[in-house]
């Protein structure tokens, strides 16, 4: 049985009192990886910040395991198990990458942090010996994995990830989206924005084409690949569109 | 030599010490809030004045008047911020600069009204200096508050690496976006910079009255060395403005020691040592001589 | 009172509140346009007066003159030499943070201090120079003076004003105001924007010198306690915000109805019982202080707010 976790539904959302999304439709369920992608300046970003109260809602409705959470703070989000990880700026490059998983845990205590760590470490091994180093001394992919091990850090059932391959070389993006399914496996729904549209859409349990800050498609990770009309419009090449 | 540690160095280094603890609140707040804060010398007049009237009152020793410095001053900072600051986040943070030079101004203007303007002393009565191999005479006021300004640095550095709310404010000091992205309650946050910058002030405020004396323009005064030694520490660095704070304290004493027959500068010129450290850290290290932030 | 002690009264205001003008004016340049923060006003206006007051005044042997050089001299050169000293701070703090301007020119204003009360040879120290000559004091005595003086400082009230127009009106005072408010682009900026806000800072300081000049003469006797730096350098703060910063009629509105407020806050704290009456300075100290406040939080655009269009700033991502 699947269990709905996040449903947004016919959402309006954007800075100040200009829309940029328009009655969009979101799901997500329960351990699945949903990807969002589409044009730039396509209100990707918009989308997750609407989710995670980030921005002006306008209407809809937007729900997080059966609660309402339209127009709540994000501060009040991390408790109740929602965390993300911004498309830039994404760690604290002046603390080290230890302190970084720990501030992870401030806004929501998990049960036991010290297990949370060992098992994010476990995940990444990369940065079992780099936990005392500044995270802004990293490189790159190993950046994007404190990012992210900062996000699970507080035992998230949903984790909004903005880009998380944006940059990375071709071989660290297969990383990255090994650990992401690694993470989805372990019990955490993931809702991801990426460019790189095609390897995005074949880990996807579901993914949704944005256009103009409106839903354009829909449909299984599979069948999006397999759609001709997003396949010219959207996956052009394989690269970034 | 003897005679340069006696007369020099040690009266250097309490100098420094005070500044330090002054300059630790400049820099928290201009990492954590993003704006020089003006009136954090007027906080240690405050400081310094609470502690005289507990004197007054209690009859007790300036240094067992400090938890009321403290509380008073603490006071006086959250009133501050949650009418005068709070108001303005949202705009330019030099907004906030402006408003602070008022605060300077309300806060001096409440001091000389309440206590007037003649400049007071927590005692009366020449002290003793403490004689160390027969060569090392030292003040006790000296030695207190060398002790003390070395046990809360130890403890800020604690505070700021190990515990929870110091790693929280040295998360909001690196980036306050992504520190309200992972949930931080940033208000919080600023309540606590303001509370510990607060303390360290009152109890700076209280170490330059036993040193010399209290008076009104106290803490204005030391506001150019204050910015100076967060500016040499690197702003947003507490521990960089303690070495910053040290280094211009011992700098300024050791200026008017006769080296080469002569001194330096005029004793009278003393405080142009800080501004020189100040213009030469901003022609060539405006990010000041540490790295990091908060730390 | 009778109607002359009125007149009186009014032309001692508007010559203090011209003098004020003219600050608030030099100020909007560096601030208004440039969004340049000096909080070192005082020292800016004691190196104006002092150059003015040594340069005009009879030779003496309490200090360096005087020169007794015409008083058109002694207001050029006050400009000149306190525009080097703005040039000096603005070459090192223009390319950072506001703040960075603001905590030095804090300094640069404490060591002028520290100069004028230590270099007695220079100044006469804490005695202050005296027998400052007035425009055509040979001519007119009494009220007369008065009134001449008054028309002299609103002359260069309308000089300053034209100045700040023109500054304001010229194609790089337009890309100024228009990148002014937002700190990263204007850390981004390249050198010829820089090299504007050099100009406005200098352009500014000349007038705050011109402006101490003026208070020299005014009071024909300068000293350390005149350059109080709260006093000057707040009262110019509050009068441009109230004003409207950016806005010149509005530098020059905010002078006139802050020193007015300032002027009756005096009325008001001499009616205090006796034993008050001591600490009635101080108390009115805390009301500007707490007008500055009020100020900034409730009337922030002034009396005059700027005409142009601002730029929105976002403050998200
Ligand atoms: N903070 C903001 N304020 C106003 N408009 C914004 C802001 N951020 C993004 N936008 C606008 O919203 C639109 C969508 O942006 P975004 O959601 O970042 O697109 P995407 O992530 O799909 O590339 C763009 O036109 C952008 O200009
Ligand atoms: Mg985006």
């Amino acid at each position: 049985m699947t269990e709905l976790v996040l449903d947004v539904r016919a959402v309006s959302a954007g800075y100040g009192k200009m829309p940029i999304i328009k009655d969009i439709s979101v799901h997500v369920d329960h351990q699945q990886i949903v990807t969002i992608i589409g044009p730039n300046g396509a209100g990707k970003s918009t989308l997750l910040k609407a989710v995670f109260g980030l921005n002006q809602h306008f209407s809809g409705e937007i729900t997080f395991v059966g609660m309402s959470i339209f127009n709540a703070r994000t501060a009040d989000l991390v408790p109740l198990g929602i965390s993300a990880v911004p498309q830039t700026h994404n760690v604290f490059s002046s603390l080290s990458v230890d302190e970084n998983l720990d501030v992870g845990t401030f806004a929501a205590p998990p049960r036991d942090a010290e297990a949370t760590k060992a098992h994010i470490l476990e995940l990444f091994p990369d940065l079992k010996d780099k936990l005392k180093q500044q995270a802004g001394q990293l490189s790159g992919g190993q950046r994007q994995m404190v990012a992210v091990g900062r996000a699970l850090m507080s035992d998230p059932k949903l984790i909004l990830l903005d880009e998380p391959t944006a940059g990375l070389s071709p071989a660290y993006l297969e990383v990255i989206f090994d650990l992401l399914l690694q993470v989805r496996d372990s019990g955490v729904s993931i809702l991801m924005v990426e460019q790189n549209a095609k390897q995005a859409l074949q880990i996807a349990d579901y993914a949704y084409v944005l256009v103009n800050g409106e839903n354009a498609y829909e449909g299984t990770g599979a069948e999006l690949l397999a759609d001709d009309e997003v396949r010219r419009s959207f996956l052009g090449g394989g690269g970034a569109p | 030599m003897i005679d340069f540690i006696n007369f020099y160095l040690i009266p250097g280094i309490t100098l420094g010490s005070i500044y330090a603890l002054g300059a630790v609140g400049v820099s928290m707040i201009f990492g954590i809030l993003r704006f020089a804060h003006f009136a954090h010398g007027d906080l240690m007049t405050v400081g310094a004045y609470a502690a005289l009237t507990a004197v007054w009152v209690l009859g007790i020793p300036a240094l067992a008047a400090i938890p009321f410095a403290i509380i008073v001053t603490c006071l006086a900072a959250l009133l501050a911020d949650r009418l005068f600051y709070r108001p303005l986040r949202d705009l330019p943070t030099i907004y906030t600069v402006i408003a602070s030079f008022g605060v300077a101004l309300i806060l001096r203007s409440i001091v000389q009204t309440v206590w007037g303007t003649d400049s007071q002393v927590y005692m009366t009565g020449f002290q003793k200096p403490t004689i160390f191999f027969d060569t090392f005479r030292i003040a006790t006021r000296h030695i207190q508050i060398i002790l003390a300004t070395a046990a809360l640095t130890v403890a800020l550095h604690y505070f700021l690496s190990r515990t929870r709310l110091g790693k929280s404010m040295r998360a909001v000091a690196d980036d306050p976006d992504l520190a309200a992205v992972a949930g931080l309650d940033t208000e919080r946050i600023i309540r606590w910079t303001w509370i510990i910058g607060a303390a360290l002030a009152a109890i700076a405020g209280v170490f330059v009255g036993l040193d010399t004396d209290v008076h009104t323009n106290l803490g204005w005064n030391l506001l150019l060395p204050m910015f100076a030694a967060a500016l040499l520490g690197g702003i947003g660095k507490p521990l960089g403005a303690i070495a910053g704070g040290l280094i211009i304290g011992i700098a300024e004493e050791a200026c008017t020691y006769p080296f080469f027959g002569d001194t330096l500068i005029a004793p009278s010129y003393k405080s142009a040592v800080a501004f020189v450290i100040m213009v030469l850290i901003l022609i060539y290290r405006p990010q000041g001589l540490f790295r990091g932030r908060l730390m | 009172m009778e109607l002359p002690g009125i007149a009186f009264y009014i032309v001692a205001f508007l010559t203090m509140g011209g003098i004020y003008a003219i600050l608030c004016l030099a100020l909007n340049m560096q601030w208004g346009f440039g969004g340049l923060f000096n909080a070192g006003i005082a020292g800016f206006y004691a190196v104006g007066a002092y150059t003015a007051a040594i340069l005009t005044s009879a030779g003496s042997s309490a200090h360096l003159g005087g020169f007794d050089l015409p008083i058109v001299v002694g207001l050029i050169c006050a400009g000149i030499a306190s525009g080097i000293v703005g040039w000096a701070i603005a070459r090192i703090c223009v390319r950072l943070k506001a703040d960075y301007l603001a905590m030095a020119s804090i300094g640069i204003a404490e060591i002028i201090r520290l100069a004028i009360v230590n270099e007695e040879w220079l100044t006469n120290g804490s005695l202050g120079i005296s027998r400052i000559p007035r425009p055509l004091e040979a001519f007119y005595s009494g009220r007369a003076a008065e009134v001449v003086f008054v028309v002299f400082v609103w002359l260069i009230v309308a000089v300053t004003f034209l100045v700040a127009r023109r500054l304001q009106q010229s194609p790089w005072g337009r890309v100024m105001r228009a990148i002014r408010d937002n700190e990263e682009t204007a850390a981004s900026i390249g050198k010829d924007v820089q090299r504007f806000r050099t100009e406005t800072f200098v352009v500014g300081s000349v007038f705050m010198g011109v402006a101490g000049a003026l208070s020299a003469h005014y009071f024909k006797f300068f000293s350390p306690d005149a350059t109080e730096p709260l006093l000057i350098t707040f009262l110019a703060w509050v009068m441009l915000i109230a004003g409207g910063s950016g806005n010149n009629l509005g530098a020059i509105a905010g002078a006139l109805a802050i020193w007015a407020i300032w002027s009756l806050t005096e009325v008001v704290t001499q009616q205090l019982p006796p034993d008050w009456a001591t600490r009635s300075s101080y108390i009115r100290m805390l009301l500007i202080g707490l007008l500055l406040q009020f100020v900034l939080q409730r009337f922030r655009s002034g009396l005059f707010p700027e005409k142009s269009p601002k730029l929105r700033i976002s403050r998200e991502k």
